[in-house]
């Protein structure tokens, strides 16, 4: 999308351009993020999905302006209605953050104080921002929790932390971001710490959410299977960049990434047992010192003579294709695609 | 269960009621101690070269199973018998030469390591125990074995990858020649790519070493690449048991059923899946009757919480513990709750029982 498009695109939440977060440490220099762009619009789900240590939350941290920038070297730009969040001050920061963009984590006992009612703290989140007295707020706090599904909410908004199951704690996280009608809710991993069950009934919930606010979310998962279901939009993450970006049907019935194949490949089916499953070889790198090139080529079956030295650009390789960033031409990909989706097929 | 009290030769482990109750402090304020029936009446056997997969929702009973099965715990009530043997009562001492025979691999490959030992010190530590000698050769085997190198004998753990310290201890586990290996969330703390790598190997080495495993996972995609039969608990309880094939293609029991449609994938239509209602209750106090009953979408009230459903022999060789199991499957969730009235013959007493969903 051009430039002058984009200013036209009033769906568009979130524009983020070459995102690169580096960590300098006593060991080197870690290169957690490089070269990231991606956009979000109204309505979408943008499903982020790569191994453990491919920059997934720390690209979301950045955003939410939440690394230290002391010890954290960032660039790029992150606009968010027509601003590069990236230049604002701490204290302009925290105005958006809870408010306009807000986040859930993967672990909300880590969110929740525990020596504090539920209902309190998020009543708190509501006083914080507006300043509306203690008594509404309460109130407001209890029907949020009500409308995330937490049954009987009037009595359980008087429950500490520890009285919440871990699905009815993720409740609560939500009913928290959703405070002040925020545009952008970042969910990280929001279900990996839950049962199938629960996590099926807070995937719906966000869901639901989405629609009925007509918010933007971005959900960081490992898990393929929860991006399938959910997502609009994939981004394929490994060593800190983006391998393929696309629409989340198109990634998931014409991946064109060696890595995303492997992925989809290495992912067990709970359709039917395969004869064996076909792993990615070897392990991620080391992002002190990431491998030259394709940052992918060291474990990549069908690396050839570019790969190891030169970076391939994140490009769409034909009009009808979507993004990826790899060198073999697009013969090839169509030609290796085909192949294996005869070889899931049979 | 069915070849229990028999004492099979074709059975290497077999559990009859098996129960398992914690003492807990329970809250601030009260006084005196509450029961957490961890493992309740668990009856089922493991056969010799098969893998019998544990599944079911955290705290569900998995481990504490795994752990009674190899007396890790003592029981509260019930029996193991391993290799035709009672081992339910044997001191400490008595089991240690059957201890060399069922070995245990760890969910996190991190924190079952000791980090200031070397690799070759790790896997060799079972050989010093039980006196063997040749260890080191032993160990470079093994290494070899799961498809590491024999110059990682002198490396420390933190040196491995997530999926190489995994390999470390199923070498640990195989040092010994065990008959049976309890696996308990081998894969879970890995990521997708290297999952297939251990998958693949527990797989090879169960053919080469004619291995018997036990594996206890939450994933059920996991599960259906590994596991010839599968238990599912739930809430301490066995709810069904059953050939892989079953379980996944004619699951009986609707908590099966719910676990089945839970799982997130492609193409699923979210309103079709059968929705559980809230939580896993507190296994302090677990419901009356049938345990599922608060959150079954079959449930009939007068029935399922008033009378305990047995396991019984739905098909041969699958047995789920409901009174109103599926009749087929797959199930929208809004066909599901339309439990046939046909079973009435299991429950005369009950008949015009109200039929409130
Ligand atoms: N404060 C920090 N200092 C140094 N390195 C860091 C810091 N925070 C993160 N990293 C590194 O940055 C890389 C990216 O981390 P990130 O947390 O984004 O990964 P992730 O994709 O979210 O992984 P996971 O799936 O495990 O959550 C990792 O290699 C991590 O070790
Ligand atoms: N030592 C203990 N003291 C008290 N309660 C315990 C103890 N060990 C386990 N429990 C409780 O027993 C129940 C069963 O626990 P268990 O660890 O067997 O579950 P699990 O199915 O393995 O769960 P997970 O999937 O989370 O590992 C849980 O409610 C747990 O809290
Ligand atoms: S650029 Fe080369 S190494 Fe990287 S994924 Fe493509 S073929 Fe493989
Ligand atoms: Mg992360
Ligand atoms: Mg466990």
């Amino acid at each position: 999308m051009s430039a002058g498009e984009r200013a036209h695109d009033d769906r568009l939440l979130l524009d983020v351009r070459g995102l690169t977060v580096r960590f300098p440490t006593p060991d080197g220099v870690v290169q957690a993020v490089s070269d990231v762009s991606f956009q979000l619009h109204r309505g979408e789900t943008l499903g982020v999905v790569g191994e453990s240590g491919s920059g997934k939350s720390v690209s979301n941290l950045a955003i939410m302006g939440l690394l230290n920038r002391t010890r954290t070297v960032i660039s790029g730009e992150v606009d968010f209605k027509g601003r590069n969040l990236l230049t604002w001050s701490s204290d302009e920061l925290r105005k958006v953050r809870g408010k306009e963009i807000a986040m859930v984590f993967q672990d909300p006992f880590a969110c929740l104080h525990p020596m504090y009612r539920v209902g309190a703290q998020i009543a708190e989140a509501v006083t914080a921002h507006s300043d509306i007295g203690n008594s509404r707020a309460w109130a407001r706090a209890i029907e949020l929790l009500d409308h995330v599904g937490i049954p009987n909410a009037k009595s359980r908004a008087r429950d500490y932390p520890h009285q919440f199951s871990g699905g009815m704690r993720q409740r609560a996280m939500i009913a928290m971001a959703l405070v002040h009608n925020p545009d952008i809710l970042i969910c990280d991993e929001p279900t990996t710490a839950l049962d199938v069950t629960v996590q099926a009934q807070i995937l719906e919930l966000i869901e639901g959410v989405k629609r009925e606010f007509d918010i933007g979310v971005i959900l960081v998962t490992h898990d393929l299977g929860v991006v399938a279901e959910t997502a609009n939009s994939v981004m394929v993450m490994y060593a800190g960049r983006i391998m393929e970006y696309g629409p989340a049907f198109d990634i998931f019935s014409r991946p064109q990434h060696p890595y995303t194949w492997g992925l989809l490949d290495s992912m067990p089916s709970i359709d039917r047992r395969l004869e064996a499953l076909v792993p990615i070889e070897g392990s991620p790198p080391s992002l002190l010192t990431p491998p030259s090139g394709c940052p992918f080529h060291p474990r990549c079956p069908y690396r050839f003579e570019p790969c190891a030295t030169k970076l391939p650009p994140l490009e769409a390789p034909t009009a009808e294709a979507h993004l990826d960033a790899c060198w073999l031409p697009w013969d090839k990909k169509v030609e290796l695609g085909t192949q294996r989706a005869k070889k899931v097929a049979a | 269960m069915s070849a229990n009290g028999s004492g099979s030769a074709e059975n290497l482990v077999e559990i009859e009621h098996l129960t398992k109750h914690f003492a807990v402090k329970q809250g601030v304020f009260a006084r005196g101690h509450a029961q957490v029936h961890a493992v309740e009446d668990v009856s089922f056997e493991v056969r010799r070269g098969e893998t019998l997969g544990i599944v079911g929702e955290s705290g569900c009973g998995k481990s504490t199973t795994a752990r009674l099965m190899l007396r890790l715990l003592d029981l509260t009530a019930g029996t193991v018998r391993f290799d035709g043997r009672d081992i339910s009562k044997l001191s400490q001492r008595k089991l240690r030469p059957i201890r060399r025979e069922m070995q245990m691999i760890f969910q996190d490959p991190y924190a079952s390591l000791n980090p200031r030992k070397t690799i070759g010190q790790i896997i060799g530590t079972p050989f010093a125990i039980h006196g063997v000698k040749g260890a080191k050769t032993r160990v470079q085997e093994l290494l070899e074995t799961v498809g590491l190198s024999p110059e990682h004998y002198n490396r420390y753990p933190h040196e491995f990858s997530g999926g190489q310290r995994q390999r470390i201890g199923v070498a640990r586990a195989l040092a010994l020649s065990p008959k049976l290996i309890v696996c308990d969330e081998p894969v879970s703390a890995l990521d997708v790519s290297i999952q297939a790598q251990v998958l693949n190997l527990l797989r090879t080495l169960q053919d080469d070493f004619n291995l018997t495993y036990v594996f206890i996972t939450h994933d059920l995609s996991v599960l259906r690449q590994i596991a010839d039969r599968i238990a599912v608990m739930y809430l301490g309880r066995l709810v069904e048991i059953g050939e892989s094939e079953q379980i996944y293609e004619a699951p009986k029991h609707p908590y099966t059923a719910a676990l089945l449609s839970a799982v997130p994938r492609a193409g699923i239509d979210p309103r079709e899946r059968i929705m559980l209602i809230g939580d896993v209750p507190s296994p302090i106090s677990p419901p009356p009757a049938c345990v599922f009953h608060p959150r079954c979408p079959r449930f009939h009230k007068g029935h399922c919480d008033v009378v305990e459903p047995l396991l019984r022999e739905l098909a041969p060789h699958q047995w789920a513990a409901c009174h109103y199991p599926l009749e087929r499957w797959p199930m929208s969730d809004a066909e599901i709750r339309q439990a046939e009235g046909a079973r009435r013959e299991d429950r005369p007493h009950l008949e015009g029982a109200a039929h409130e969903v």
